[in-house]
């Protein structure tokens, strides 16, 4: 299996570390990745972007044109790649901060999750990567929950540790929308 | 940690984006292991560190990205000069100028063709992958030692800012020759003189001559290159670094399109592979050369296998989100197919 996604959104919202973790999950279960950022100069509020692919074979091109998967995390994002997912594709939207009437495509499959709220239920907006990648992570089966937990250790900073239970709360908050 | 796998342990760079990771590394973990890291003044202060350090017999790196590889081509080529080895590492910039942190691969000229002056080359390398720019690191420090040369690792910011999983390969066991013109000090043992500077009668030339010969000699034995699905290949892709990535899918879309096409992707882009692009287009008529440029390596391709195949070009200079797609390439292939 080949598995591509786009994850975007601003800086800020840990676009990068949800790539990273995506890549760290899929290296322990010994498939081949590769993680590709793009980011703006700036620390937080300009725009960042990853790619990730997954492969049990060849990765082949890091960079992807047209992905299976966009995980779109604020509005701009939705307007400079909402049309670039594969037709079939999926586009998983943080319904909280993004408007996905603009999305004009019923060639794709739209999950719409108000991802701020239910990170700020958890009581911190910032693990609105987590909830993005619970959601990725259900939908698509490429990783096993256990090894995004397992991956967490890798991508987090020892003294960031402690907030490992919070994060996997979040992953499985994001993981409850989808329908199984 | 290719570099401290090939037992490099003095490094000395000045930073600059998109290489800054590995000085970033490297100052953290040299210390512990007794090496030195120095932030020089700026970039042409260490390539003159580098070359003092490499010729006491210690083996030694500078890194930088392309603004900064301009200001140490005067201490490449008196490395050149003076025959000696140590690694440079470019993770490029677009350019020209300050020009930008986007990939670029518009250094191709530069690094190939001698970028200082007097007429040298050095070992240029050229990963694809995470995993290829630890071996080719390990693979520079070698054929630095061996051939008495500065080799470069040439890479761009899809190779420098990627992460994929690494087998931290150990150290080749290569056999080198002894580092008998090291200098010493003080000390015993007859004088040692490193330098660049020949001022007897003849003794330039044959010098020149002398390094011209080692060129011929990486030609005979050092040149690397990769070959994918190119035997019954109608179009042969020629690409070289991360592009070579996007080649790669672009080639294996249109093979499930039913088109025969392949790729050559030279890893060492001095030596160029020439007799492998020759013997792949006694058969192959027709040759796409592609670079995230507006046109470098194509020169080199063009000049092997002109009289035996038509080269066409495709490039874009480089710039903010002009990553070329495998959809875009195929295009491309299909058009020239």
């Amino acid at each position: 299996m080949r598995y591509d996604v786009f994850i975007s959104g601003f800086g800020g919202q840990g676009v990068l570390l949800a790539g990273n973790l995506l890549s760290y999950a899929a290296i322990i279960e010994g498939k081949n990745v590769s993680f590709f950022p793009s980011y703006g100069v700036e620390k937080r509020g300009g725009a960042a972007m990853c790619t990730v692919v997954i492969a049990d074979g060849d990765v082949g091109s890091p960079i992807v044109g047209t992905p299976s998967v966009a995980i779109i995390l604020n509005q701009a994002s939705l307007d400079k790649f909402g049309a670039k997912v594969k037709p079939g594709g999926i586009c998983i939207i943080n319904s909280s901060l993004v408007d996905t009437v603009a999305l004009q495509r019923d060639d794709v499959e739209i999950i719409a999750i108000p991802m701020n709220d239910i990170a700020m239920g958890l009581g911190d907006a910032r693990m609105v990567n987590m909830v993005a990648i619970g959601a990725y992570v259900a939908k698509s089966g490429v990783v096993s929950l256990a090894s995004l937990e397992e991956g967490l250790k890798e991508v987090l900073p020892e003294r960031n540790h402690k907030f490992i239970p919070a994060n996997i709360r979040a992953i499985a908050a994001g993981a409850l929308n989808i329908k199984c | 940690m290719a570099a401290i796998e090939a037992g490099c342990r003095y490094y000395f760079g000045y930073p600059i984006t998109p290489q800054s990771d590995i000085p970033e590394y490297l100052s953290r973990e040299l210390p512990k292991l007794g090496g030195e890291f120095i932030q020089a003044e700026s970039e042409i202060a260490s390539i003159n560190m580098l070359l003092g350090a490499s010729a006491t017999g210690v083996r030694a790196m500078t890194s930088s990205s392309s603004p900064g590889i301009s200001l140490k081509q005067e201490g490449i080529s008196y490395m050149a000069g003076s025959e000696l080895p140590g690694v440079i590492v470019n993770i490029s910039r677009s350019g020209p100028g300050l020009g930008g942190i986007d990939a670029s691969q518009a250094d191709y000229f530069q690094a190939v063709k001698g970028g200082g002056h007097g007429g040298y080359h050095i070992v240029v390398l050229a990963p694809a992958s995470v995993q290829e720019l630890y071996d080719l690191t390990m693979l520079a420090f070698d054929l630095a030692d061996n051939y008495r040369m500065p080799a470069m690792v040439l890479g761009d910011s899809v190779v420098g800012q990627m992460k994929e999983a690494l087998v931290a390969n150990r150290r080749p066991d290569t056999k080198l020759p002894p580092k008998d013109w090291a200098v010493r000090g003080r000390g015993g043992g007859e004088q040692r003189v490193v330098k660049s500077l020949f001022l007897g009668d003849g003794e330039l030339e044959a010098h020149n001559w002398r390094l011209h010969a080692k060129y011929q000699e990486l030609k005979e034995r050092e040149t690397r290159w990769e070959e994918f699905m190119v035997a019954d290949a109608r179009l042969l892709v020629t690409a070289f670094g991360s592009t070579a990535r996007i080649v790669k899918t672009a080639v294996m879309m249109a093979r499930e399109a039913g088109l025969k096409v392949g790729l050559l992707r030279p890893v060492t882009l001095f030596p160029f592979p020439e007799k492998a692009l020759q013997r792949a287009t006694q058969q192959c008529k027709k040759v796409l050369d592609i670079e995230l440029n507006t046109g470098q390596m194509v020169e080199d391709v063009r000049l092997c296998v002109a009289r035996d195949a038509e080269v066409n070009f495709y490039g874009r200079p480089p710039g903010a989100g002009s990553l070329p797609t495998p959809e875009e390439l195929l295009e491309q292939i299909r058009k020239h197919y």
